[in-house]
């Protein structure tokens, strides 16, 4: 791996067994770093409002991601447009620690991500199947993540994602190396990557999870499911008590295995987020089918 | 021998292979009771906020204090800024083991992050770690600067002046580092630390203390 990815995938590993929380403004960032949160997606709209107001979703103002990056001592990670390369070359601008290239946000380019290894700044991206995840990282993201499916409180679709992409692996190791490059066209992935996967049993950089994580028990699942960090969007500033949820949810990562310290995780933390099934939403309306 | 890598947040996982290499069985550590038994503890990189909050969280503060008091610790990145006497920016607590101050983030975010190779001089009582002087990757991510070095920390390595790798004799030998031997490809730091380790279980079996018997 060359320098400039081992110091991205670098930031990665650091992040692992950890929570990362959206924040709306400087106040809810400091709510989250006090929480023991160890990074922040600073956006305009937690996925939950882009959801109910519709209506076109694009990076947010550099200023207000700038606030939150003086007030809090974390990493803050912002989200660009999927191939929207002229909002990456700004938040890497302005300094961000990471950029989510985010199908939360309403896609720039329907049949182009960006060409991540242009860029200094780590990039994450969401991914639903091993195929989808080594396109990514084609491109240079730096840190993979389940898509999920955001702002709906309902884990249903992050798991189904982990869960795909632990099978695609396994499945890439019982094959022969003649097998490799047939595999590679069925995923349509880079060849290399693929033998890499193949020869490794694991992918070359850390997977979170994220979507619809609302409850401690949420984020246990998605860690138990091999999940290294988990991302949480509205799930916390939706819910009753944000800053108490918060800290569970980030006990909750650290003692995923671990059923007493989830059961004072999970006690007493007041309303989780109402949210919205994922089969009540009409397909066209789902945000995990964005990207290619 | 067994060494304990504080597992509650970070980046825990690539000292398994490199401990092992060292000869050295990793421990995850996250409840006080984990503690019995090890040689030493890694405090690995990851963010300190959170690790400060989880070590509330878990009251492993004073059980990691005592433990420091006769096994050696190594504090990597975030996990140096726990074992400092003193932080800034911003200023928050710390265990306070090892006479340094350190100041958080002090080259930059993330886009300032940088690979540098190192000079690095180990203390000569480590026989165990071949010749004293040798060239290492460093590798620094968001990392904090030792701005001060008290009396008795040895500097092992400066990267433009200041110190990136200290060693402190007193109490049971801790060592602390401002980057991530555990990202790079060479064993030093994991040998040397093991060979620390190794020689305080010499010590406690000499004193015919039982190792993990300050965590009692």
């Amino acid at each position: 791996m060359e320098e400039g990815l081992r110091l991205k995938v670098g930031l990665a590993e650091m992040l692992k067994g950890g929570v990362i929380m959206d924040v709306v403004n400087a106040e809810q960032a400091k709510i989250a770093e006090d929480a023991g949160a160890v990074a922040v997606m600073a956006l305009e709209r937690v996925p939950a409002d882009i959801r109910r107001d519709g209506g076109v979703a694009r990076m947010s103002d550099p200023e207000m991601i700038e606030k939150i990056m003086k007030v809090v001592s974390i990493p803050v990670m912002a989200k660009c447009r999927i191939g929207h390369f002229a909002e990456a070359q700004i938040l890497q601008e302005l300094g961000v620690d990471y950029i989510d290239e985010s199908e939360v946000l309403t896609p720039a380019d329907e049949v182009n991500h960006v060409d991540k290894q242009a860029f200094k700044t780590p990039f994450v991206c969401g991914a639903t199947n091993l195929g989808e995840a080594l396109r990514r990282l084609g491109e240079g993201a730096a840190l993979l993540r389940t898509k999920g499916e955001a702002g709906t409180g309902d884990i249903i679709e992050a798991v189904r994602h982990l869960r795909q992409i632990r099978r695609d692996i396994k499945l890439l190791t019982t094959l022969d190396e003649n097998e490799w490059m047939a595999e590679a066209k069925r995923l349509q992935a880079p060849y290399e990557l693929v033998r890499m996967v193949a020869r490794d049993g694991r992918l070359p950089v850390p997977n979170f999870a994220a979507g619809g994580v609302a409850t401690p028990a949420d984020a246990a699942l998605l860690m138990q499911l091999g999940a290294e960090a988990v991302f949480v969007g509205s799930g916390v500033f939706k819910s009753g008590n944000p800053a108490k949820r918060a800290a569970a949810i980030v006990k909750a990562v650290t003692f995923a295995d671990n059923p007493a310290e989830l059961v004072k995780a999970s006690k007493g933390l007041g309303e989780a987020m109402s949210g919205i099934a994922r089969d009540e939403i009409d397909p066209a309306g789902r945000l995990a089918g964005r990207g290619w | 021998m067994r060494i304990g890598v504080l597992a509650l947040q970070g980046a825990v996982s690539p000292h398994r292979e490199k401990l092992a290499a060292a000869g050295a069985e990793m421990v995850p550590v996250r409840l006080p009771e984990d503690l019995a038994g090890l040689q030493g503890l890694i405090l690995p990189g990851g963010e300190s906020t959170t690790l400060l909050n989880l070590l509330g969280h878990t009251g492993l503060m004073e059980p990691i204090r005592a433990f420091a008091g006769s096994h050696p610790l190594w504090g990597i990145c975030a996990g140096a800024i726990l074992l400092a006497r003193q932080v800034e920016n911003p200023a928050q607590p710390c265990l306070g083991v090892m006479d340094v101050t350190i100041r958080r983030n002090d080259y930059g975010r993330q886009n300032e992050s940088f690979i540098t190779q190192l000079a690095v001089t180990l203390p000569a009582e480590t026989e165990s770690v071949p010749g004293q002087s040798h060239l290492e990757e460093g590798v620094f991510i968001r990392a904090p600067k030792i701005i001060r070095a008290g009396e008795g920390v040895v500097v092992l390595s400066r990267h433009q002046g200041s110190p990136v790798a200290v060693f402190s004799g007193s109490s049971a030998g801790h060592l602390a580092t401002t980057f991530h031997p555990e990202l790079s490809a060479g064993h030093l730091f994991h040998r040397y630390f093991a060979a620390v380790c190794a020689g305080t279980q010499t010590q406690t079996s000499r004193m015919a203390r039982a190792p993990g018997s300050a965590t009692a």
